[in-house]
């Protein structure tokens, strides 16, 4: 019944946002509509950090405790981050279209996501590439945590060294936020609730890992 | 006293460490497999780049990419071979018996840092000099490689040591490696090309402290997380 409830408010918040997105916040000086965007593009960058941070979480958790469920866990929350920072590059490359005037112009920010995504590709290369289960966990929890090392250099010090078109980032270098107050409640509430569904479908999935495995004991 | 057993720990693993390095450096002199891969992967790479493009027609920002590129992709061809060969040769097991995972990664990351500054030793003088390449501060670029280099070994042994107990060894280890390695390349590129230029364009101080720190970090990485990939 909660469950149920949840969802519900989830849905007319998100309904809300959208609504809030293209009519309700007023835009920021001197820019033009397409600025918008901006209430999409920015969590899902958000989601997609959170996201491959939860999967090194998982991936230490399982080079600590080797439970085959942590190495699920792990991947389930890549593939969540990796479908994350798609939605990212695809928002934020609209969003170049209309303020750089192209697609894409491997701008630092541009070049950094890039990368992030090749990264995890490679993640999953790996993972189809070794077929022991035990082997393919460790293997795989230990290029996650490389690769998560190397993200910092990717997301924050690159675009800090050459000059980017790109606005501060959410972390800034001042930890201000140069938005007006109705800019700022529709752009938290979406924050959060793009959020929410992020971690309603982690759940999900892990409730399905957890059910697969049983289901591999009871044919034992 | 306990300071005095972790000095002498420490000494046991650098002594270990420098074991294992000179027993690969024999081993690789007695074929030389991994230094011909990249050596000749650089020569063939760098003569088909002056052929295409002749002596006098690229800048100094295609040439200092065309440099990073070639000894990118040469160390790609070789420096898994340090880990691949344990495990092709069968030899892996017995190194577990006598040394420590630590040990053994550091002395594989001296060998392959060694491996990578004799190729750079023989190519970036011979493309300065076949592409016509003028380098205005020469120190820069030796920073540039230097702490580059670091980085590249360091990304590259642990690569190495997960493709080793992969399946498909060849294929991947670019794959796996290229994207955590691409801080280094874009960084050393934009060094050198500052370096190529009379007057300094942008401040090269906070690139090789990036470079540097890419370095420590994936190194201290390496360190941390070769126990888990080498005992399984």
């Amino acid at each position: 019944m909660v469950n149920k409830l949840l969802k519900i408010g989830l849905f007319l918040i998100l309904s809300l946002v959208i609504i809030g997105a293209f009519i309700y916040a007023p835009l920021a000086k001197g820019l033009g509509e397409f600025t918008r965007v901006l209430y999409f593009h920015v969590p899902m960058a958000w989601i997609t950090v959170v996201a491959f941070f939860i999967g090194a979480v998982y991936s230490i958790l399982y080079l600590k405790k080797k439970e085959h469920k942590y190495d699920l866990y792990a991947e389930t929350a890549n593939q969540l981050g990796f479908l994350f920072v798609v939605l990212a590059t695809v928002t934020g490359s609209i969003w170049a279209k209309m303020s750089w005037g192209s697609f894409w112009n491997w701008d630092p920010r541009e070049t950094s996501i890039f990368i992030l995504m090749l990264v995890y590709a490679a993640y999953f290369a790996l993972r189809s590439a070794v077929e022991q289960a035990d082997r393919r966990a460790s293997l795989a929890a230990v290029y996650d945590i490389i690769a998560f090392v190397t993200v910092p250099f990717f997301v924050f010090i690159v675009p800090r060294i050459y000059a980017s078109l790109h606005p501060d980032p959410l972390i800034n270098t001042q930890g201000k936020i140069h938005m007006s107050p109705k800019m700022q409640l529709v752009f938290f509430t979406s924050l959060f609730s793009y959020t929410m569904v992020f971690v309603w479908m982690l759940i999900m999935r892990i409730k399905m890992i957890k059910l697969k495995l049983k289901l591999k004991e009871m044919e034992q | 006293m306990e300071s005095l057993n972790q000095k002498q720990g420490l000494l046991q693993t650098g002594t270990n460490a420098y074991l294992i390095f000179k027993k690969d450096l024999l081993q690789e002199f007695k074929t030389r497999y991994a230094l011909n891969a990249i050596f000749l992967f650089a020569l063939v790479t760098l003569f088909a780049v002056s052929f295409a493009i002749g002596t006098f027609n690229a800048s100094s920002d295609i040439l200092s990419a065309l440099l990073w590129i070639i000894l990118f992709f040469a160390s790609m061809s070789g420096l898994s071979h340090i880990f691949v060969r344990e495990e092709e040769a069968h030899t892996a097991d017995t190194l577990k018996l006598v040394a420590k995972p630590t040990e053994i990664f550091l002395g594989k990351l001296i060998f392959n840092i060694v491996l990578l500054f004799m190729v750079e030793l023989l190519v970036v003088p011979l493309y300065v000099a076949i592409m016509n390449f003028t380098i205005y501060h020469i120190l820069l670029l030796a920073a540039a490689l230097l702490f580059g280099t670091f980085g590249l070994a360091g990304g590259g042994t642990i690569v190495a040591a997960i493709i080793a107990k992969s399946n498909a060894r060849g294929a991947l280890f670019t794959v796996l490696a290229f994207p955590i390695l691409l801080p280094v390349l874009v960084t050393g590129i934009s060094v050198t090309k500052n370096a190529a230029t009379e007057k300094l364009f942008s401040n090269p101080v906070s690139e090789l402290q990036s470079l540097f720190a890419f370095a420590i970090v994936i190194i201290t990485a390496g360190i941390l997380l070769f126990d888990f990939i080498w005992n399984e």
